[in-house]
């Protein structure tokens, strides 16, 4: 690896002059991503002359929940944080799903949260779930704060929302509704350490009669970034929650995408796990919003 | 670009050192401290030769940036060490094969130390997966998984 110039803030507000005055700073948190690729030299950036360390920034850090206002995960929390987190499990099954899955033990007790999100990888294991649970993800910078919804953040390959010297600061899920579930699961050739094929998060909100009352599925690895199969979603809305529905759901959604072939899998294959994993993921979800 | 002042904590000995800013742990306890009992295999992450406990985590210190370690409590396998005396897993590795070329077992040892701290008597499936991190070229893994059953005082 090149030199560069280390800093290692302890305040959101001096990480963001840092951003400034060392002008093409990188951040890090975890280094699983941006380490290896500066190894490999791979980064579409230049070379950083500086890295900013976040682990040490109290704000970025820790995952809270209240049953009205819902979830905050600073962006510094790590993959085993979240699939530890009793909370998360119990309320967002589908988050802690997609965090522990994430390589292997020692790669979930150094990767964050914030590094999967702005990584921007489509295969990202942590996107999906976050689509379906409509996350806010909040980002500070050099003009202030704002928040936007996961289905804006990403935006190519590599390429997400964040303007130039932006931080992700936490990512804030809604408190679940009653009678509601999620689920994600990826498609790999081996269990642990590999690169989803096909990644699917399915949420639902049931009626007391057994209908959709709300619907959200995610993809992962299926388009340059994660996406919403929102012609699926508009179909089985007001749906009953049954087989039937669920094995025609399955088609739009395998309709609907578009992967690409590549060294993981044919797009022909990708089409036929998207419709596989999109009707198992919607009958777990809709077990778990049955309480089951 | 100027090197990088941290303190650590190290198998009970306590550091201050300067360190190339560049450098991942690996690097600084093999290169700086002299401690190679880690080895390096694949240095992405994918192969857990590099595995030490920091903080009581297992990680991967190929892709941890030295500096990133300021202020923690690092565990290499020369750690386990206690009074000259063979820790029971490394002592296990060795009664039961699960050693041949011996280029995966520090990272080997490691990780099934972190299992065990956190899963006392794991299952088969539980090993399987507390190691999935850790590549092993010559055992074929079997007798790895009976050091561990071993070491937790299980029948194989
Ligand atoms: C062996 C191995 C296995 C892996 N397996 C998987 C897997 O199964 N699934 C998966 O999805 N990923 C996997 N990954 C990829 C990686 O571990 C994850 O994407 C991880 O979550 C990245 O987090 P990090 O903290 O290590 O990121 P870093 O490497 O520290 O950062 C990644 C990128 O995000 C930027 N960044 C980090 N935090 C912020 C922030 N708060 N604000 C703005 N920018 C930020 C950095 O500048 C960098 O560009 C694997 C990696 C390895 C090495
Ligand atoms: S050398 Fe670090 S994981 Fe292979
Ligand atoms: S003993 Fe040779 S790699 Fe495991």
């Amino acid at each position: 690896m090149r030199t560069f110039n280390f800093y290692a803030p302890t305040a959101l507000d001096e990480a963001l002059e840092l951003l400034r005055k060392t002008d093409g700073g990188r951040p890090i948190a975890g280094g699983t991503d941006l380490v290896v690729q500066m190894k490999e030299a791979a980064t579409k950036f230049p070379h950083p002359s500086s890295i900013i360390s976040l682990l040490l920034i109290p704000e970025l850090n820790g995952i809270e929940f209240d049953e009205s206002t819902g979830l905050r995960i600073g962006a510094t929390s790590t993959m085993s944080d979240i699939a530890d987190s009793a909370d998360i499990r119990e309320h967002y099954p589908s988050i802690a799903e997609g965090a522990g899955i994430v390589g292997s033990i020692q790669t979930m007790n150094m990767a964050t949260v914030g590094g999967n999100l702005c990584n921007g990888a489509p295969s990202a294991d942590t996107a999906p779930p976050f689509l379906v649970h409509d996350a806010e993800f909040v980002i500070t910078g050099p003009n202030g704060r704002r928040s936007l919804p996961a289905d804006e953040f990403f935006v190519g390959p590599g390429e997400t929302a964040l303007a130039p010297n932006e931080l992700l600061v936490e990512v804030r899920v809604p408190a679940p509704a009653d009678r509601s579930g999620s689920a994600y699961v990826r498609h790999t050739p081996r269990k642990q350490m590999d690169i989803a094929v096909v990644g699917v998060a399915a949420a639902v909100t049931l009626t007391n009669d057994d209908r959709i009352e709300n619907i959200r599925i995610a993809l992962g690895a299926v388009a340059p970034t994660p996406v919403r199969a929102t012609k699926t979603e508009t179909f089985l809305s007001g749906q009953p929650a049954s087989d039937e529905s669920f094995a025609e759901a399955a088609e739009t959604a395998a309709a609907e995408c578009n992967p690409i072939s590549d060294v993981r899998g044919s797009a022909e294959f990708r089409r036929h796990l998207v419709g596989t994993l999109t009707k198992r993921m919607l009958e777990r979800a809709a077990n778990r919003a049955r309480g089951g | 670009m100027g090197k990088v002042n941290i303190s650590f904590t190290i198998n009970g000995s306590s550091h201050q050192i300067d360190v190339e800013p560049q450098w991942t742990l690996l690097e600084m306890v093999r290169e700086q401290l002299h401690l190679t009992g880690t080895k390096e295999g694949c240095g992405t992450g994918d192969c857990g030769a590099c595995s030490m406990i920091v903080d009581g985590r297992l990680i991967t210190s190929c892709c941890m940036l030295a500096p990133q370690a300021d202020g923690s409590d690092v565990t290499t396998v020369e750690g386990l060490l206690a009074n000259g005396d063979l820790h029971p897993v490394q002592q296990a590795f060795i009664e039961t094969g699960g050693v041949q070329c011996g280029f995966c077992t520090p990272g080997m040892i490691m990780a099934t130390k972190a299992l065990l701290d956190r899963t006392p008597k794991p299952t088969l499936d539980d090993i399987r997966e507390g190691l999935a991190g850790n590549l092993c070229r010559c055992t074929g893994y079997t007798k790895i998984y009976e050091a561990v059953m071993t070491a937790s005082g299980q029948e194989i």
